[in-house]
């Protein structure tokens, strides 16, 4: 693919995608979420989605109590089954890094990364130069994940050139240091023709991840919006030989939605993106939710909500 | 191999009740024929017997066309209409009550997906029945004057691959216009239309309205022979429908025919191709391509051929073939035997003419009918594949350069049952369904069916329209 970051050449290359036809994209999700996922297969998907959850919090009232306390939960979901996997990385503001960092090392959780959100997360409202320095506190800090914003404002006023020279700087200060995950926040983008489009602009400008929402705006990471991102990656991937990973976030709740998830990465994107370096999924509630429906599988009851810790 | 395997997600066949064997159903009762002969019906997926079906002869049908005639000009033509659209809804709320019951059966005696039971076919059948349920007394609404009337007893003949639905569709017009009803299903998928006569007894609908005789084709000439038919409904074959034609020149009866299609489905270099190659594999793989309306041409501009090609070869990947009651299957079996030997034997002259074959690994299981997803690329107009009506799941892959070429191509054929058109630009939408001379053409989707929509054939491809105000005409006689 031949592009530069000049507004024409980017504009020109939009143009060649192919347009996405909405009704065509929801009917085909409907049919991929009647797949009934039973027994062993759906032992493999909740330990695969278990793995691959971007534990999160994201709330104005985030402490370092509350950082720690996710934490320990992202290293051991399950404090009384301890074949439970580790989950994918802890997601945090940029200012709770350090701490979140310090915590997963101090009880063996070396090997999780932490994802910080960056560039003026959520709204992307700021100069560049305050979304730069944001980006290289939570670097300094220990995040060997950004999760950046992009310029929605740029998007959807055309100014493609805008959108993809942030991604392209902030990859710059994320070098080996630090992957970058891309958050189209297509609940704002609204059409799927703008998610396949932004979808590219991300992964041209060297996206390692591209992700739909904050989290903060509804409808967040739906279905079809899920489906046509695999696409583009999948397309880019017979393209470019490069593989993109894909983060859903917002709105994935429970065992079945994920699974849901995993299903149309299996059937959309093909069985090579079911690994937790090429999908996670952001997420804060689902994990116990999945931990209710593990313990279901193993002892055959379930159990109350009791069993799985609130943190 | 993928990483996901997904397991085995059967649904339970728990529900239904097959009997060892079946009679006819003639004035609201369950009889023996008169002709002693039963025959039996398998599980296509397996090739296993699942019951004996009664074969009806001559006598058999007379019986029926009489109950018919009796019910007709007894009870049925004297009924208020609103009396006669209750039973109708009654039917409706039964066939959605026991949905399950008819998905499963349905998936069994057939071979199809449960998905597809489950999903499309029967939920369907209830929407015939609630829609037409609507009409009964609006039939002076209908533009066919002031008072239409029915024809009074109407033979009906079905086929085996939609066999609920294609009663729906025969079934619920008949009974809605005030006619009554004589119906053969396919002699290899009677089980539904049996326990569809069981929900006529639930809704407590009058004897002789609905009388099913099973059997094969001698059965039908008898019902299509039979002086006392008002009227013939067939859906099947083109020859078949040709015969029945041939049969009622010169007599009271007329007919309306839903036969054979070898329709185009049109892929513009403007579509939105991944929803493209989605409506692709749709429109051919839909019930294994058991549908007379199936897109079993693909007219792909050359421009894009090798971009299309490419991405229908991963999407079909992923279909699922195997057992029809896993809730995970996209491909069921092959409906019979004799389907499978036609289906086989055209695939051949397809290779033999110089089409390349592909399909995608699949494991076919050993027992019963199977035959795996199958695309011919570089196939034209003069091949057998590209005439003839396969009804299988085997795609004929051409190119066009133009968009009068596609329409050239498009109709260049003895059938005109249906078609699809694929590009986001509107008015090129537009001008190309103007110029197809097709019953129903999907613009930018495929196989959508709705009760509102009338739905048949233009030229070989049949007569008359179904479903729809359309559809009420073929069992009205229109008045002043």
């Amino acid at each position: 693919m031949i592009v530069d970051s000049s507004e024409s050449s980017l504009k020109a290359f939009l143009k060649t995608l192919p347009a996405v036809d909405e009704v065509g994209v929801t009917s085909r999700a409907a049919m991929l979420a009647t797949r009934s996922i039973k027994t062993s297969s759906k032992a493999w998907a909740i330990d695969t989605a278990i793995s691959m959850v971007d534990l999160t919090t994201l709330e104005g009232a985030d402490t370092p109590g509350k950082v720690r306390a996710i934490c320990a939960k992202t290293v051991r979901p399950d404090a009384t089954d301890l074949t439970v996997p580790s989950v994918g990385a802890v997601c945090v503001y940029n200012d709770m890094v350090a701490t979140a960092r310090a915590a997963l090392d101090s009880i063996g959780g070396e090997a999780i990364p932490v994802a910080a959100v960056a560039t003026a997360f959520p709204s992307g409202r700021a100069s560049f130069a305050v979304k730069a320095q944001d980006t290289m506190d939570a670097i300094n800090a220990g995040a060997a994940e950004i999760d950046m914003v992009i310029d929605r404002g740029a998007f959807l006023s055309g100014r493609y050139g805008e959108v993809f020279e942030e991604i392209l700087k902030i990859k710059e200060i994320c070098g080996d240091k630090a992957h970058l995950k891309v958050i189209l926040e297509t609940g704002e983008l609204v059409t799927l023709d703008n998610v396949r489009k932004a979808s590219y602009l991300a992964m041209l400008a060297g996206a390692d991840f591209i992700k739909t929402s904050t989290g903060k705006v509804t409808p967040a990471a739906t279905a079809p919006v899920v489906l046509v991102m695999l696409e583009a990656v999948r397309d880019y991937y017979n393209a470019t030989k490069v593989r993109i990973g894909v983060k859903p976030a917002g709105g994935i709740r429970n065992t079945k939605d994920a699974i849901k998830q995993l299903v149309l990465v299996n059937e959309v994107a093909g069985s090579e993106w079911l690994d937790p370096a090429l999908f996670r999924i952001g997420a804060s509630a689902l994990l116990n939710d999945l931990l209710l429906q593990r313990m279901k599988l193993r002892d055959g009851y379930y159990a109350s909500p009791s069993y799985v810790t609130l943190d | 191999m993928s990483l996901f395997e997904y397991a085995p997600a059967l649904e339970s066949t728990a529900i239904v009740n097959i009997a060892d064997k079946y009679n006819l159903f003639i004035n609201g009762k369950f009889v023996a024929p008169k002709s002693r002969k039963y025959f039996p019906t398998i599980n296509p997926a397996t090739g296993k017997q699942l019951s004996m079906i009664a074969e009806a002869g001559a006598a058999d049908v007379d019986l029926a066309v009489t109950a018919a005639r009796n019910a007709y000009v007894k009870v049925w033509s004297k009924m208020p209409a609103a009396e006669r659209g209750k039973y109708l809804f009654r039917i409706a709320r039964i066939l959605q009550e026991r949905a399950r019951e008819f998905a499963v059966l349905e998936t069994l005696d057939n071979g199809k997906p449960i998905r597809e039971s489950r999903d499309t076919d029967i939920p369907l059948v209830a929407a015939h029945f609630f829609y037409h349920a609507g009409w009964a007394d609006k039939l002076d609404h209908a533009g066919l004057g002031s008072t239409p009337k029915p024809h009074g007893v109407v033979g009906q003949i079905i086929p085996w691959n939609f066999p609920m639905l294609m009663l729906a569709w025969k079934v619920a017009p008949a009974l809605a216009t005030g006619n009554t009803v004589v119906l053969k299903p396919a002699e290899t998928t009677s089980l539904t239309a049996l326990l569809f006569a069981e929900v006529c007894q639930q809704a407590g609908l009058p004897d002789g309205v609905v009388n099913i005789v099973t059997g094969a084709g001698a059965t039908g000439a008898a019902i299509v022979n039979h002086p006392g038919i008002d009227k013939v409904a067939f859906t099947g074959s083109t020859d078949v429908g040709k015969l029945i034609a041939t049969s009622i020149a010169g007599t009271k009866k007329s007919a309306t025919l839903e036969l054979g299609g070898k329709a185009a489905n049109i892929v513009f270099d403007d579509a939105a191709i991944d929803e493209a190659v989605e409506g692709i594999v749709n429109g051919i793989f839909f019930n294994q391509g058991h549908v007379c309306c199936a897109g079993s041409r693909l007219l792909v501009q050359e421009n894009i051929h090798d971009e299309v090609l490419e991405k229908l070869k991963v999407r079909m990947s992923h279909l699922r073939l195997g057992n029809p009651l896993d809730k995970n299957t996209d491909i069921g079996a092959i409906n019979s035997e004799a389907q499978l030997a036609k289906i086989k034997e055209l695939s051949a002259a397809g290779d033999a003419e110089g089409a390349e074959r592909w399909s995608p690994p699949c494991e076919v299981p050993t027992d019963g009918f199977w035959f795996a997803p199958t695309i011919f690329t570089g196939v034209s107009q003069t091949h057998r594949i590209a005439r003839e009506e396969i009804f299988g799941p085997v795609l004929s892959i051409l190119t066009f350069r133009t968009p009068q070429e596609a329409i050239e191509k498009a109709n260049n054929t003895p059938y005109g049952l249906s078609a699809g058109v694929w590009s986001e630009k509107g008015s090129k939408i537009l001008w190309t369904a103007s110029k197809l001379r097709a019953g129903v053409v999907w613009a930018n989707t495929f196989n959508k069916f709705d009760p509102a929509s009338p739905f048949g054939g233009y030229k070989e491809s049949g007569w008359g329209r179904e479903g729809g105000r359309h559809g009420l005409s073929a069992y009205l006689k229109a008045s002043n």
